[in-house]
């Protein structure tokens, strides 16, 4: 019994149990900035916006006069460019992904593509914006198109949907995979059927983010030429267009105050459809989840 | 599991198509719609527009300053109404509007400063013949807070002064001011309107201070600055009338202060008035019937346009001799 001082230890103890106490409140208030800044931005927002949400403001196309002005081209014209940067940027990235986890030898090209693949990731949007105007806008003359725009933007969420593949794909245990093959199944086989399903949930947790990076970019778009007034939606993926980022941005410009709430209102309906295309890859994510 | 797999992902790409073929279906309903309701209340205005709308045409587009950009915005959404023609338009600054002229991708540079000898080497390099028009007024503002019983007028040698960081105190400026310290605020480098200020008052030395991207940014600095001091276009002087004290004006040629009112900045008896400009490809006018109509269009309706959001129009001669350089079409 008297082996155990019983002093020091409670007092050693209260010290280690107060910095455990510490550190708990310490992340707690981290994690709490981050959401009362959030929570303050969106009702800060919403209490400006609010009054000038209505159907006029989705059906109308922009204006000078403020009690016309309207956010249709805006939406119609992200909507297509979404329409072309997703299936461009998923199809070439998760094919990017599959070679360089499957297929590719392991060797010092390999890795070297790797890691260029890992810092594209930090390039400023502005070098892509850049990029899409020297090749799309002037190489390939599709001049400030949809078409231009949607593919400047894929090739800028690109690596971002990369790497988060290539993560998917290798947690997918060894062990299935070799099963596999051990099965008789092809190289394709295996990809298609055993690898892609287990990886889908991972893919798409990358897509979400980059195609929420990309519905909310302005200065490739700026960079393009993309105008800030049209009053005409796209027709075809030729055709010019608006963008909902670049036509908040000029409303934020306009010297009129009601201009403000107008581009409030704006904020808010990009932050609902981008919570909507979430929503439904969530949901897909969930469905595959299940199964592995 | 695999056709669940290809089931989703056709069920979204189906979903996407509906929602943009929907989308397209029914923008034709509310632009017709919008367009009628329009005719009825702009119809008077633009009766004596004599050119013709030809449907082969190219695409207008135009492209430039973020001040003329409203003025234009209101012409071509008018345009459109009375028209059925929407013409591209974009707000990224004076700069961005001469290399899109440059380049060819834009009919109409909107400036809010005139050409600058590297722009007119580059457009001559490039073959392009340009005319200059004028399409509206604006006048510099120089604006301090309200609180600010001191400051009533200054000179240029004044605002030299404050925006070259010469004086760092409302002391140094003038005798009878207190010793508070100033805060100079102005818009940032991308706009036409600090390259003025920088051209008219500063000689091109440079101008010091705060500067801002976003305008809107200076006026709600300054009204929360008590010793502070901004410059911007007279339109976001009168859509903050009350919370700024506009600052009375002596040119160095003068020794009457002018006050940025609507006619002194109109008659360019307001020393830091200044035209905003479209430049216009010569051989799109020459060529482009819906482009000629849309530049006869934007020049008849200028005036009325500027006063609606809160620029100050161009006087009636001035007017008449930006029509007659025109083209004539009939030829």
């Amino acid at each position: 019994m008297t082996l155990i001082d019983k002093d020091i230890i409670a007092k050693k103890r209260t010290g280690r149990q107060s910095r455990n106490q510490i550190f708990k409140w310490l992340f707690f208030l981290c994690t709490m900035f981050g959401l009362a800044v959030l929570i303050m931005l969106i009702t800060d927002t919403l209490m400006d916006g609010w009054s000038r949400l209505n159907m006029d403001f989705l059906t109308n196309f922009n204006s000078s006069r403020a009690e016309n002005a309207g956010f249709f081209g805006a939406i119609i014209g992200s909507l297509w460019l979404m329409l072309v940067t997703t299936p461009v940027a998923i199809i070439l990235s998760v094919g990017t992904a599959l070679y360089l986890e499957e297929y590719a030898p392991k060797n010092k090209f390999t890795d070297f593509i790797k890691i260029n693949i890992s810092n594209l990731a930090g390039v400023p949007s502005v070098v892509f914006g850049l990029l899409g105007l020297a090749m799309f806008v002037r190489a390939l003359a599709l001049g400030n198109s949809v078409l231009a725009a949607g593919l400047t933007l894929a090739l800028m969420i690109l690596p971002v949907i990369v790497v988060a593949s290539q993560e998917a794909i290798r947690a997918v245990p060894a062990s299935v995979r070799e099963a596999s093959i051990g099965m008789g199944a092809t190289k394709w086989q295996t990809v298609s059927r055993i690898i892609l399903p287990a990886a889908i949930p991972g893919i798409i947790t990358g897509i979400i983010l980059a195609i929420s990076r990309a519905i909310g970019e302005t200065a490739p778009l700026v960079v393009i030429g993309v105008p800030t007034t049209l009053l005409v939606t796209p027709t075809s993926v030729f055709d010019s267009f608006q963008a909902m980022p670049m036509q908040i941005y000029s409303w934020v410009k306009m010297p009129n105050e009601e201009f403000q709430y107008i581009a409030a209102a704006g904020i808010i309906v990009l932050l609902v459809i981008l919570l909507l295309m979430n929503s439904v890859a969530i949901f897909i994510r969930n469905k595959f989840s299940k199964r592995y | 599991m695999k056709k669940n797999l290809f089931l989703t992902a056709l069920l979204m790409s189906l979903m996407f198509i509906l929602a943009a073929c929907s989308d397209s279906g029914s923008e034709e309903d509310t632009g017709s719609e919008e367009g009628s309701t329009e005719e009825s209340s702009e119809g008077g205005s633009s009766a004596d527009v004599t050119g013709n709308i030809n449907e082969d045409d190219e695409q207008i587009a135009g492209e430039g300053s973020s001040t003329v950009f409203p003025i234009l915005n209101l012409l071509v959404e008018d345009f459109n109404a009375d028209h059925g023609v929407a013409v591209e338009l974009g707000g990224n600054g004076t700069g961005s509007g001469f290399s899109a002229l440059i380049e060819g991708t834009a009919q109409f540079a909107n400036a809010s400063r005139g050409i600058k000898q590297e722009e007119i080497d580059a457009l001559e390099d490039a073959g392009i013949e340009w005319t200059e028009f004028l399409v509206a007024t604006d006048g510099l503002t120089v604006a301090v807070n309200p609180a600010n019983d001191f400051v009533e007028d200054l000179t240029f040698d004044e605002l030299n002064m404050i925006y070259s960081g010469e004086a760092e105190n409302w002391s140094d400026v003038r005798e009878d001011f207190p010793e508070e310290p100033i805060t100079a605020y102005g818009p940032d480098q991308s706009h036409g309107t600090h390259d003025f200020f920088n051209e008219e008052v500063m000689d091109e030395e440079g101008v010091e201070g705060q500067l801002i991207q976003d305008t809107n940014q200076v006026v709600s600095s300054v009204v929360g600055d008590q010793n502070a001091i901004g410059f911007f276009g007279y339109s976001f002087y009168q859509e903050n009338q009350d919370s700024l004290k506009p600052v009375s004006i002596t040119s160095p040629d003068s020794d009457e202060a002018v006050e940025p009112t609507f006619e002194n900045v109109m008659d360019f008896s307001y020393p830091l008035s200044r035209p905003l400009y479209l430049y216009v490809d010569n051989a799109a006018l020459e060529e482009n019937e819906t482009f000629h109509t849309f530049m006869e269009f934007t020049l008849k309706n200028a005036q009325s346009a500027a006063e609606e959001v809160g620029y100050v129009p161009l006087e009636d001669e001035a007017l008449e001799e930006e029509l007659s350089k025109l083209p004539n079409l009939e030829q």
